[in-house]
């Protein structure tokens, strides 16, 4: 990525026709395809390295412990907290579970992500990317690794440029073998999501685990590997739609990662700088250090403008900061704020920050509305369910009695981890009877079921339309499921079909 | 990388153009990272190794096989095996039970009705219609009237050996003469009996018929199989007469033709078509569908 726009070189007026080589072949840095530039980002201290740290601690650590932290559930269920089982289509959060029919808390999680995203975007921009993203999670551990095997940039930068010796063959190894662990124990962690953790990791050390485990480790081993060791900025700047997505978003009110170039401009060294401030003369805080770009993960130059490559980590903040407390000016010469603020110290008007804002307001209202919808809904949610099905064929049946007869297909879930006693009724149309197969016919109008902990029971039902004389083709029937104690616990609906 | 002083360069931008130019537009050239052409390479590598790995190539006799020797012939023939072998379980278990015991377990029951109502749209569909519905002349099997029984095991032998099926010797046999074609019933007979078996099951008298010389007729010809009463009698296969369903209609024509004509519907054998668990399921489905007694 090239840092571009330069204001002079901006302001020179070229003729459209000089900017053509007239079909001549492309010059060798007209190249059509670029090779990646390495990048060696410095180490840097400051608040929002501190802050990366805490995030990355935090983050991490739920990933790699979250799936041995336990939950009873009772004898019938897992006590795993967190639990994709796939195998028995369950998906288990702490006192949340959810069947294959409810994926639409996953939907409402999906879109109470996208409206964070967006509601941090209109805030402080591409916070997602500076610090909560696993890719630069992830990196940005790998490249702790890296510094701590290889030295920091210069030492990085001086031994690659130089030759192969023992010493470097030795640090390679050493950072390879650690990225290798770390990015072999994250997909290790990831099938843990799958299964039961301490058993797994049982049969993973004794080499009894289902040979899918192993794949999904080794595929995580690679993408993590070389995403976080080798793609690193080239994901953020080819492969993520989110820059492209975030810069459509984005306002002028949002805060970003800035250089103030109010400040900063005209750039000149300390001791001229000192000089033109005694004469009065305009003298800018930047002393073209270059720090801002050095400690920067994705190398860019924050000077050059609001950038695409930008992850907005604001390690470039931290480094500035330690460069003005040296040579004793105000920090944050680079920081979160706006163009529009630029702007309007330029024109000695104040600074306006605008938090609240047609879309902060509206995001957050959203987020609050489906995160409310879906509290709500999990507050309320039946752990018993019924669904029936009409017979499509025949619609209705005529006895030799002359008596008329519905089928229908009938699935109780019973969606609590415990045995239930269940009471079927058939309501409205008074007179009738009904029967399941398999029980035994029933004379008092109900019928007793026994459904196992989590689990579903299809069945087939037949109601006779008994002395009943149903009007019309088609009468409303309400059929209601209750337990022991006479409450309701799911209903459903259908028709009983006549001539 | 960028020079402004270069004519190649767009001096706004700073980015190199590609040299191509339409009427004093030029086009900025943003390279792609090489790594991605190493992807498009790599992605038609990858594409040669379909040609190996996979059946590729037609040949005048064949085609190369591909070193996995993977086709979709043999994926379909070891799907059907697993599917065979998945299922198997539950077969065991279904060819195992009797054939009471199965209504009563739940799980025998949908692993029976599963099994039963595939073989159902296979083999029997075709007559008595997907949902067992019937048609004119092909019983419908949802409701409760039998011509040759309605328990278990009635269904069981109807299915086994068939309903009037010469091949098999076990076969239901018994048929409805034809009254009027070999000359045994006038015209007049015809139809004062053809009314009087209308109001047994109290449907009204057509045409002004004579119902007690009607009601001779029937016992002289035909209480010996239909009962004195007209109930029927399901070892000869002979319809109740009595109830609400009539496998051929009951207006008058229909009754008349079926006197005049007689006769009966065949059903095949399947006893020597499906294995015996497959009959036991298809047994047990159609029992379900709500007439079985």
């Amino acid at each position: 990525m090239d840092v571009r726009i330069d204001e002079k070189q901006a302001g020179e007026s070229v003729s459209p026709a000089t900017l053509v080589s007239g079909g001549a072949a492309p010059a060798e840095d007209g190249a059509l395809y670029e090779a990646r530039r390495q990048i060696y980002p410095q180490s840097v201290s400051g608040t929002f390295r501190r802050i990366k740290w805490i995030i990355l601690a935090v983050t991490l650590g739920i990933y790699y412990l979250l799936p041995f932290v336990r939950w009873d559930r009772g004898p019938d269920a897992p006590n795993q907290a967190v639990l994709v089982d796939l195998e028995h289509n369950r998906f288990y959060f702490f006192f949340i579970e959810i069947w294959p029919q409810e994926v639409y808390y996953i939907t409402g999680l999906m879109i109470l992500a996208a409206l964070g995203l967006f509601l941090m975007n209109a805030l402080a921009g591409r916070v997602w990317c500076g610090y909560l993203c696993p890719q630069t999670v992830w990196t940005d551990l790998f490249l702790a690794i890296e510094r701590l095997a290889e030295g920091d940039r210069r030492e990085r930068m001086r031994k690659d440029a130089g030759p192969w010796n023992v010493q470097r063959v030795a640090e390679k190894i050493v950072k390879h073998s650690l990225w290798l662990a770390i990015a072999w124990w994250t997909g290790g962690a990831w099938v843990l999501y799958f299964n039961d953790a301490p058993t797994l990791v049982r049969q993973l050390a004794t080499f009894h685990a289902p040979a899918i485990a192993y794949i999904w480790i080794a595929i995580l081993t690679g993408t993590t590997y070389i995403l976080a060791g080798f793609m690193r900025e080239q994901v953020c700047l080819y492969m993520c739609p989110w820059p492209r997505i975030q810069a459509a978003l984005t306002d002028e009110n949002a805060l970003n990662v800035t250089y103030r170039y109010d400040r900063g401009e005209p750039r000149m060294s300390v001791k001229k700088a000192k000089a033109a401030r005694s004469l009065g003369g305009p003298a800018g805080d930047c002393v073209d250090c270059g720090q801002c770009v050095a400690v920067c993960p994705t190398g860019v130059d924050i000077r050059g403008g609001l950038n695409m490559g930008c992850i907005q980590c604001g390690l470039c903040i931290d480094a500035c900061d330690n460069v003005m407390r040296k040579i004793g000016r105000p920090e944050r010469l680079i920081a979160y704020d706006t163009d529009v603020n630029i702007q309007r110290r330029q024109a000695g008007m104040q600074n306006v920050f605008k938090p609240v804002r047609v879309r902060t307001v509206l995001y957050t209202v959203l987020i609050l509305g489906i995160g409310g919808l879906m509290a709500g809904k999990l507050l309320t949610r039946a752990d018993a369910s019924l669904a029936v099905i009409h017979d499509r064929n025949p619609l209705f049946v005529t006895l030799s009695t002359g008596e008329i007869r519905n089928g229908y297909t009938v699935r109780f879930a019973n969606m609590a981890p415990k045995s239930r006693h269940f009471i079927l009724k058939v309501e409205g149309l008074p007179g009738s009877r009904f029967e399941v197969i398999g029980e035994d016919k029933n004379t008092s109008g109900r019928e007793d079921l026994d459904i196992g902990p989590d689990q579903t029971r299809e069945t087939r039902l037949l109601v006779f339309s008994g002395t009943a004389k149903p009007q019309g083709n088609s009468t409303p029937l309400r059929f209601v499921v209750t337990d022991e104690t006479g409450k309701t616990v799911a209903t459903a609906k259908d028709f009983f079909r006549a001539p | 990388m960028a020079n402004a002083s270069d004519p190649r360069v767009d001096a706004r931008t700073g980015t190199p153009t590609t040299g191509h130019e339409w009427d004093g537009i030029a086009e900025l050239n943003t390279p792609l990272p090489r790594w991605w052409l190493w992807t498009f390479y790599l992605c038609i590598i990858w594409s040669v190794a379909y040609w190996i790995v996979y059946p590729a190539w037609p040949g005048i006799t064949g085609w190369t096989a591909g070193v996995w020797g993977w086709n979709s012939r043999t994926a379909v023939v070891q799907d059907l095996q697993e599917l065979k072998t998945m299922r198997a379980a539950g077969e065991a278990k279904l060819s195992a039970a009797k054939l009471e015991d199965i209504e009563k377990n739940p799980e025998l029951l949908s692993i029976a009705r599963a099994q039963g109502a595939a073989a159902f749209a296979n083999n029997c569909a075709p007559c008595h219609g997907a949902g067992a519905q019937g048609a004119v002349g092909y019983p419908n099997l949802n409701d409760d009237e039998w011509l040759w029984g309605g328990k278990l095991a009635d269904i069981q032998t109807t299915l086994q050996h068939g309903i009037r099926w010469d091949a098999d010797k076990d076969t239901r046999s018994g048929a409805m003469p034809a009254f009027g074609k070999d000359g045994t019933l006038k015209a007049d007979e015809i139809k004062n009996v053809a009314q009087y078996v209308r109001s047994l099951s109290g449907l009204s008298n057509e045409g002004g018929a004579d119902l007690a010389k009607g009601k001779k007729v029937f016992a002289d010809n035909c209480a010996a199989c239909h009962g004195d009463d007209g109930k029927g009698n399901q070892e000869l296969g002979a319809p109740n007469l009595t109830d609400k369903i009539w496998l051929y209609g009951n207006s008058t024509a229909a009754i008349e033709n079926r006197i005049a004509v007689g006769g009966g519907g065949q059903m095949p054998a399947w006893g020597d078509r499906l294995d015996p668990t497959t009959i036991k399921a298809l047994t047990v489905y159609v029992h379900s569908l709500g007439g079985g007694k």
